[in-house]
C-alpha cells in the first residue's frame, strides 16, 4: 500500500469538494487521484495489491445519515447508498415486495462483508480477475491501458462471455445489480452541479476499447441513492458458484415476472457471473411477454439470452450453464408463492 | 459426554479438553510472530513475476526514495549462505533452489529482493516500488508443457528405493475374467496453514534466535546453521504454537538463513512477514500427478492382477516425489502385482509434503478403480473390498499389525445407513438434487522415530513435561500431558508441558503422523525412569524394574494382580528417601527398528521415521471407511457433499476429543479436495494465479452440514509402547475417492480428474 491522505466528509458537498479538487482532466475515474471510502471492503483490499493507488481517501461514512434510509412507499423503494447490505437484506418490505433485491444481497459475500459494505460500494465494485488483482502481470488493458490482456488465452474460467470485447473479458461480479438493472432502477448521482438521475442501465460501460473506463461516473460525483420503481413480488435470484456460501457467481440470473391469469403481461431477465457488465437480456424479455409459460418457453428464452454469447478456453461452459440458470430461475418464479 | 468429546470406549483415555484451549480462544496463545522483538526492522519480499530465465537489472531509485527504508538486498549484495542438501539427502531443506545466489531464476515467485524497512508499511511499500527487468524465457509449466523430462522415480530419490510388484501381472492380466484399466489424475495443491510463512530472526552477540512456524525446530536450528556456517548449538528455533502446518513447515525453507544473514549483517533483530500469495511460492506445495490403473479379477471379484503407474511433477534440480505405490499396491490381497513412478522435472519450485503426501493422490486412483470394478461385477462395493481383505501384505508377505478395515467398513455402513442406497446409479433423488452415496477405503502408515524428553516431579506432584514437540493444532500439549499424568498418577492440570523450542530434548519432525507415537512413548518411557527412581528409594531390594511396571501409578491404589501386594507408592516417603526435592530425568527412545545412527541423527536433526511398509517383519497401518452423501442440482449441476461419515481403527485412542477433531478435519479437507481445492496454472509462463483465499477455494461452514465420526476400539501391541498408530493424516485420504464414486452414483457419471467442478457434470 502506498501512503495516502485521509478525509472525513461530513456533508455532501464537502465530499463532492474533496473529490473534485483532487481530479485531474482526463483520467478515468479509477484512476482519479481521489477516491470516496464506504465500506472499503473492496477499496481496501486493490489499495493492499498496490492496484488502486488514490492519493486521498475521502471517507463518506458521516454521510450515512441522510443516504443510508430504506424507504418503502406503496409503488417502489428508494434505497441509500450508505445502506448496509446486510440490513436491506433484513427488511421485511424488501423480502416480501422485491425478493430479487434481498436474494441478491444475501447471497452475497459474507455475513461480515455484508455488514460492512454499502449499495453505492457494491456497484461498483471491481472485476476479480486474477490478473487485474495482481500487479505482476504487465499485461491488463483495464489496470495498464494498451498493454494487452493476459486473461484472454490465460486461465479465464471465471470471466465473461457476454459483453466482452477484444481488449478485456473481465466478469463485472456483483450480484445485487442484476437486481437493479432487471427493475429498471434509476441512480440518483449527486456532483458539484447538484443531483442528477439516470437509468441504473447507463451506469457502467462495457469494455470495448477502453477497459479502463467501467462507469458513466465522472471524478467529483458520487452515487447517492438507487430507486426501483413499482413492486415486483414474483421475483427471484438464483446463483450458481462453487460453493455454498461466500462465493461469487459462476452464472446468477435475476428473474422478475407480472403474471396475471397465467399470462406473463411483463417479464425482467438479467444474468450475472457471465458478462462484462450488469447485463439485461431485453431479446429473452420479449420472448416471454403476453405468453403462457411451459419448459419449451423458457429453453428459448434461455436461449436467446445467451445467443450472443462467446466462451474461451476455460469459461465456455458458462454458456450451456448460463443457459439453464435461467430457465430453472423462470420456473422458479413463475411458481413462487406470492402473496397479495 | 458431547458430539465433540465422545465417551471414551476400549483402550481410548479420557476426551479431556485441550491443554491450551483458554489460551486459543482468548488470545493469549503466542505464534511465532507474537514474539516481541527488541527494535526490529521490517522485511518485505520481492518474487519474481517469471519462471525462468534472468534478472537483467533493478531500477531501486523509486524504492530507496520511500522514507524509512534501511536495506534492499538482491543477488548483487546478498549474504553468502551455504548450499543446503534436500531433506531426502541428508540435509535439512524442502528445495535446492537457494534465491539471491545468483541473477538466474528458477520458477514463479522465487525471492529476487529482500527490503528492509523501519516499520512493515514502508517495506512493503518500497518492495512495490521496485522495478526489476528480466530476460524471460518460455517455461515448462506442467505435464503437457513442452521441455519437461521425464524418468523413474527410483534410482533419483533416495527415498523411493523401489517399484512395489510381486507374481506376474502382466499374465494375471491377460488372463484375467474381468479388466479395468483408467487413468486418474489430481491437482496442484496448496497447504495455506492460517499463519503465513513469517520469520523473526534476532542476534544476541553470536547465538541466533529465530521465531518462526516450523513443525521441526531440531531440523530447522540445523538447517540454519549449516546454512551459515555457524555451530548449531549457537542457534535456538521457538514456537509454542505453530498456526498450521500440513506439511508446508516440515522441511527448511530458503527464507529462514536469509533473514538472519540479513539480521546478522545489520546487527537489528528483523521480522518478515509474507504476504499470502508469496507463500504459494516461497514454501512447498502438493504437485499434481497423474495415474493409471490396471485390475484383473474373477467373477468372485477375487483381484487377480493390479498395477498402478504414477507420475508426479517436481521441480528441475530436485527429484521430490510421494510414490504412494508403497501403499496402494500392498492394500488389498493380490498375487500379481506390478507399479511404477515417474518424476517428471518441470520450472516450478519443488513440491513437498502435504498432508498424507503419497495417500491422497495415490488411494484416490486406487479406491476410485476399486468402484468402477465393483459396478462392472455388479456388486456391492463394501463387498469388494471385503473379498480383498487381508491380513498379510502381498508384496513381502508381511502381516499387518492390526486391520480393522472391514470392523471400519461395517461401522460406518450401518451410521451413514448405506442399506439405503439403491444400487442403480441415477436412481435416487430428492427435489432439485440427484442424490449419490459413495464410499471408499482410506489408510495411513504407523510411523514412529527416536525422540527424548525430559520430566521433572516434584513432591507436591507438580509435574514438568519438556520437549520440542510440535503444537501444529493437533492437540500435543493435551496428549502429551496425559500421558504424564496417567503414567506419574498425578493430576492433569499440575502437569506442565513446554514444547516448541529447540533448546527442549529433541523429538522428531511433526509429520507423518509420528508425533503422538513418538512423543508419547518417549514421555512414557521417561516416567518410568522416575517411577523406578522412587521406588528403588523406598524399596530397595525388590525387583524393582517389574514393581515399577505393574503398579498403576504413584500415589495410586495399584490395580493388577502382581501389585496387589503393594501399598501405593508414597511420595513423601519416597522423596525423603531419596533426600531430594526434585526428582528429573532424561531419556532417549527409539521404537524397534531404528536405524544404529538414530539418536544421532535425533540430535542433528534428523529424523529416522520407521514404520508403514518399510519394517522387517510386520507392516502397520491405521485404517478407515468413509461413506458421503453427494447431491448433484439438476439444473446448476452445483455438487454438495452435505453428509461425511467415517469410522477409523488408529490403536489407542489417547483423547477421543482432539482425535475425533483431527478426524472430522481429515473429512473435511478430503471433500475439499475432491470438489474445491486447485491451483491453477498459466501454462504459457508457469505461475499460479489463484494464489489467495478468495480464489483459491477451501469449503465454508455451509458446505459441511454433517460431519461424523466414529473412532472404533483397537488395540496393537506391536506398533510402540503407547499403542498408537497416527491418526492426523488419515481421515483426508480416502474422501476423494468416496466422492467421485457417490458422484457416479447420483448421476452415472465417473469423474476421474480432480477437483470435480459444475462444469465436469453432464446431466
Ligand atoms: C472475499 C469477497 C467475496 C465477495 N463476494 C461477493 C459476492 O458473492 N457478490 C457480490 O456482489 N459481492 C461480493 N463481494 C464484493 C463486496 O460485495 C463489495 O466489496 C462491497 O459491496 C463493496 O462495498 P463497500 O461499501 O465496501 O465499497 P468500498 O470498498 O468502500 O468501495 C468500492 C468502490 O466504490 C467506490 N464507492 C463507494 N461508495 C461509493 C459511492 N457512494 N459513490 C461512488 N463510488 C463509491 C469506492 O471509491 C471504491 O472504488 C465480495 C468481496 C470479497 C472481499
Ligand atoms: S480480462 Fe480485463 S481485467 Fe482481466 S487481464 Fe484482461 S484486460 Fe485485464
Amino acid at each position: 500500500m502506498r501512503p495516502f491522505s485521509y478525509q472525513r466528509a461530513t456533508d455532501p458537498d464537502l465530499a463532492v469538494q474533496a473529490l473534485s479538487a483532487a481530479a485531474a482532466a482526463n483520467n478515468p475515474l479509477t484512476q482519479a487521484a481521489a477516491q470516496p471510502l464506504a465500506g472499503g471492503t473492496t477499496l481496501i483490499d486493490l489499495m493492499k495489491l498496490d492496484v488502486m493507488r488514490p492519493a486521498a481517501l475521502v471517507d463518506i461514512n458521516p454521510l450515512a445519515s441522510g443516504w443510508s434510509a430504506i424507504e418503502s412507499k406503496g409503488d417502489g423503494l428508494r434505497l441509500g447508498a450508505l445502506a448496509k447490505m446486510s440490513d436491506v437484506a433484513a427488511h421485511t418490505e424488501i423480502q416480501r415486495n422485491y425478493p430479487v433485491i434481498a436474494n441478491s444481497l444475501n447471497l452475497a459475500a459474507s455475513a461480515q462483508l455484508r455488514n460492512m459494505a454499502t449499495l453505492g460500494g457494491n456497484v461498483m465494485q471491481r472485476t476479480r480477475c486474477s490478473y487485474f488483482r495482481d500487479v505482476s502481470y504487465e499485461n491488463c488493458n483495464k489496470r495498464n491501458p494498451g498493454s494487452g490482456c493476459a486473461a484472454m488465452d490465460g486461465v479465464n474460467r471465471m470471466h465473461a462471455v457476454l459483453g466482452t470485447s477484444d481488449q478485456c473479458i473481465a466478469t463485472y461480479p456483483g450480484d445485487f445489480a442484476q437486481a437493479l438493472i432487471a427493475l429498471d432502477a434509476m441512480v440518483e448521482i449527486t456532483g458539484r452541479s447538484g443531483t442528477r438521475n439516470v437509468p441504473f442501465a447507463d451506469l457502467h460501460k462495457a469494455p470495448g476499447s477502453t477497459p479502463d473506463i467501467e462507469t458513466t461516473l465522472q471524478p467529483g460525483e458520487l452515487i447517492s441513492a438507487f430507486s426501483v420503481p413499482g413492486r415486483w413480488p414474483r421475483s427471484v435470484y438464483l446463483k450458481a458458484r462453487d460453493r455454498q456460501s461466500y462465493e461469487f457467481a459462476l452464472s446468477s440470473a435475476a428473474v422478475a415476472l407480472d403474471v396475471q391469469d397465467g399470462t406473463i403481461r411483463d417479464a425482467r431477465v438479467a444474468l450475472g457471473g457471465v458478462a462484462t457488465v450488469p447485463w439485461r437480456a431485453r431479446e429473452a424479455e420479449a420472448l416471454l411477454k403476453g405468453q403462457k409459460f411451459d419448459d419449451d418457453l423458457a429453453q428459448r428464452v434461455a436461449a436467446a439470452a445467451f445467443a450472443d454469447a462467446r466462451g474461451r478456453q476455460h469459461n465456455s461452459f458458462k454458456i450451456a450453464l448460463g443457459k439453464r440458470v435461467v430457465a430453472r430461475a423462470l420456473q422458479q418464479a413463475v411458481t413462487m408463492e406470492v402473496r397479495s | 459426554m458431547t458430539a465433540a468429546a465422545p465417551e471414551p470406549k476400549a483402550n481410548m483415555g479420557q476426551p479431556v479438553p485441550r491443554y491450551d484451549a483458554a489460551a486459543k480462544v482468548t488470545g493469549r496463545a503466542t505464534y511465532a510472530s507474537d514474539m516481541p522483538l527488541d527494535n526490529p526492522a521490517y522485511a518485505f519480499l520481492v518474487t519474481s513475476a517469471i519462471a525462468k530465465g534472468r534478472i537483467d537489472g533493478f531500477d531501486l531509485d523509486d524504492a530507496r526514495g520511500v522514507r524509512g527504508v534501511i536495506d534492499i538486498v538482491t543477488h548483487e549484495n546478498a549474504p553468502k549462505l551455504k548450499e543446503s542438501k534436500l531433506f531426502s539427502n541428508g540435509g535439512y531443506a524442502g528445495t535446492t533452489i537457494q534465491p539471491l545466489k545468483s541473477a538466474d531464476i528458477a520458477h514463479d515467485g522465487e525471492i529476487i529482493a529482500v527490503v528492509i524497512a523501519e516499520s512493515y508499511e514502508a517495506a512493503r511499500e518500497a518492495a512495490n516500488r521496485v522495478k526489476v527487468s528480466y530476460t524471460a524465457v518460455a517455461p515448462s509449466a506442467s505435464f503437457d508443457s513442452p521441455g519437461t523430462t521425464t524418468a523413474a522415480a527410483k534410482g533419483q530419490n533416495s527415498q523411493f528405493k523401489e517399484d512395489p510388484e510381486v507374481g506376474d501381472f502382466a499374465k494375471a492380466f491377460d488372463q484375467a475374467e474381468v479388466k479395468l484399466t483408467a487413468s486418474y489424475d489430481t491437482p496442484t495443491q496448496h497447504h495455506n496453514p492460517m499463519e503465513l510463512f513469517t520469520t523473526s530472526c534476532a542476534w544476541m552477540g553470536d547465538n541466533l534466535v529465530i521465531y518462526e512456524g516450523s513443525q521441526y525446530v531440531y531440523g530447522l536450528k540445523n538447517g540454519v546453521a549449516e546454512q551459515l556456517g555457524i555451530d548449531a548449538d549457537k542457534v535456538r528455533v521457538v514456537n509454542p504454537y505453530v498456526g498450521g502446518g500440513f506439511g508446508s513447515r516440515g522441511s527448511m525453507t530458503p527464507r529462514t538463513a536469509i533473514i538472519a544473514g540479513i539480521a546478522k549483517r545489520l546487527n537489528r533483530p528483523i521480522k518478515l512477514v509474507p504476504t499470502r500469495d508469496q507463500g504459494f511460492t516461497i514454501a512447498t506445495y502438493r504437485a499434481e500427478t497423474r495415474h493409471e490403473i490396471r485390475l484383473g479379477a474373477g467373477r468372485d471379484g477375487k483381484l487377480a492382477a493390479l498395477r498402478h503407474e504414477g507420475s508426479e511433477v517436481s521441480s528441475r534440480p530436485d527429484a521430490y516425489c510421494v510414490g504412494g505405490t508403497k501403499t496402494t499396491t500392498r492394500l488389498y490381497a493380490c498375487p500379481n502385482v506390478s507399479s511404477l513412478v515417474s518424476i517428471v522435472r518441470a520450472d516450478r519450485n519443488t513440491p513437498g509434503f502435504m498432508r498424507s503426501p503419497p495417500e491422497v493422490p495415490y488411494l484416490f486412483a486406487l479406491e476410485s478403480a476399486m468402484d468402477e470394478l465393483a459396478v462392472k461385477l455388479n456388486m456391492d462395493p463394501v463387498e469388494l473390498r471385503r473379498i480383498n481383505d487381508t491380513t498379510v501384505e502381498p508384496i513381502g508377505g508381511k502381516p499387518y499389525t492390526s486391520r480393522s478395515l472391514m470392523a471400519c467398513f461395517d461401522e460406518a455402513a450401518k451410521a451413514f445407513g448405506w442399506s439405503q442406497r439403491s444400487p442403480q446409479p441415477k436412481s435416487m433423488s430428492d427435489g432439485d438434487w440427484l442424490v449419490g452415496y459413495g464410499c471408499a477405503a482410506t489408510c495411513y502408515p504407523t510411523q514412529m522415530a527416536p525422540s527424548a524428553a525430559r520430566v521433572r516431579l516434584q513432591r507436591d506432584g507438580r509435574t514438568r513435561v519438556e520437549i520440542a514437540g510440535h503444537e501444529i493444532g493437533t492437540g500435543a500439549y493435551t496428549v502429551i500431558a496425559q500421558t504424564a499424568s496417567e503414567r506419574l498418577g498425578v493430576p492433569l492440570e499440575k502437569v506442565a508441558v513446554f514444547v516448541g523450542d529447540s533448546d527442549l530434548p529433541p523429538a522428531p519432525v511433526a509429520g507423518g503422523s509420528n508425533s503422538t507415537a513418538s512423543t508419547c512413548s518417549a514421555v512414557m518411557m521417561v516416567c518410568d525412569q522416575i517411577r523406578q527412581r522412587l521406588f528403588k528409594a523406598v524399596m530397595p531390594g525388590d525387583s524393582l524394574a517389574d514393581k515399577a511396571k505393574e503398579t498403576v501409578g504413584i500415589s495410586q491404589t495399584p490395580s493388577t494382580q502382581a501389585a496387589k501386594s503393594d501399598r501405593p507408592l508414597d511420595l513423601d516417603k519416597a522423596f525423603d528417601a531419596l533426600g531430594v526435592g526434585v526428582v528429573e530425568e532424561y531419556g532417549e527412545w527409539k521404537p524397534e527398528g531404528a536405524p544404529l545412527d538414530s539418536f544421532a541423527a535425533m540430535h542433528s536433526g534428523h529424523a529416522r521415521l520407521v514404520g508403514g511398509h518399510s519394517m522387517k517383519y510386520k507392516i502397520a497401518y491405521a485404517f478407515g471407511a468413509e461413506f458421503v452423501e453427494v447431491r448433484v442440482d439438476r439444473f446448476t449441476h452445483e455438487i454438495r457433499a452435505p453428509r461425511l461419515v467415517g469410522a477409523f481403527a488408529a490403536g489407542r485412542i489417547m483423547n477421543p476429543r482432539t482425535a475425533r477433531s483431527q478426524l472430522m478435519g481429515g473429512l473435511i479437507w478430503g471433500m475439499s479436495s475432491a470438489l474445491l481445492e486447485a491451483t491453477e496454472i498459466d501454462e504459457r509462463n508457469a505461475r499460479y494465479v489463484n494464489d489467495n483465499l478468495a480464489d483459491y477455494l477451501v469449503p465454508v461452514n455451509a458446505d459441511v452440514p454433517g460431519v461424523e465420526v466414529i473412532l472404533l476400539s483397537e488395540q496393537d501391541d506391536h506398533i510402540n509402547p503407547a499403542g498408537v498408530k497416527g491418526l492426523g493424516e488419515l481421515a483426508n485420504v480416502g474422501t476423494n475417492a468416496a466422492i467421485c464414486n457417490a458422484i457416479y452414483h447420483a448421476t452415472g457419471q465417473r469423474i476421474r480428474k480432480l477437483p470435480v467442478r459444475l462444469e465436469n457434470i453432464e446431466v
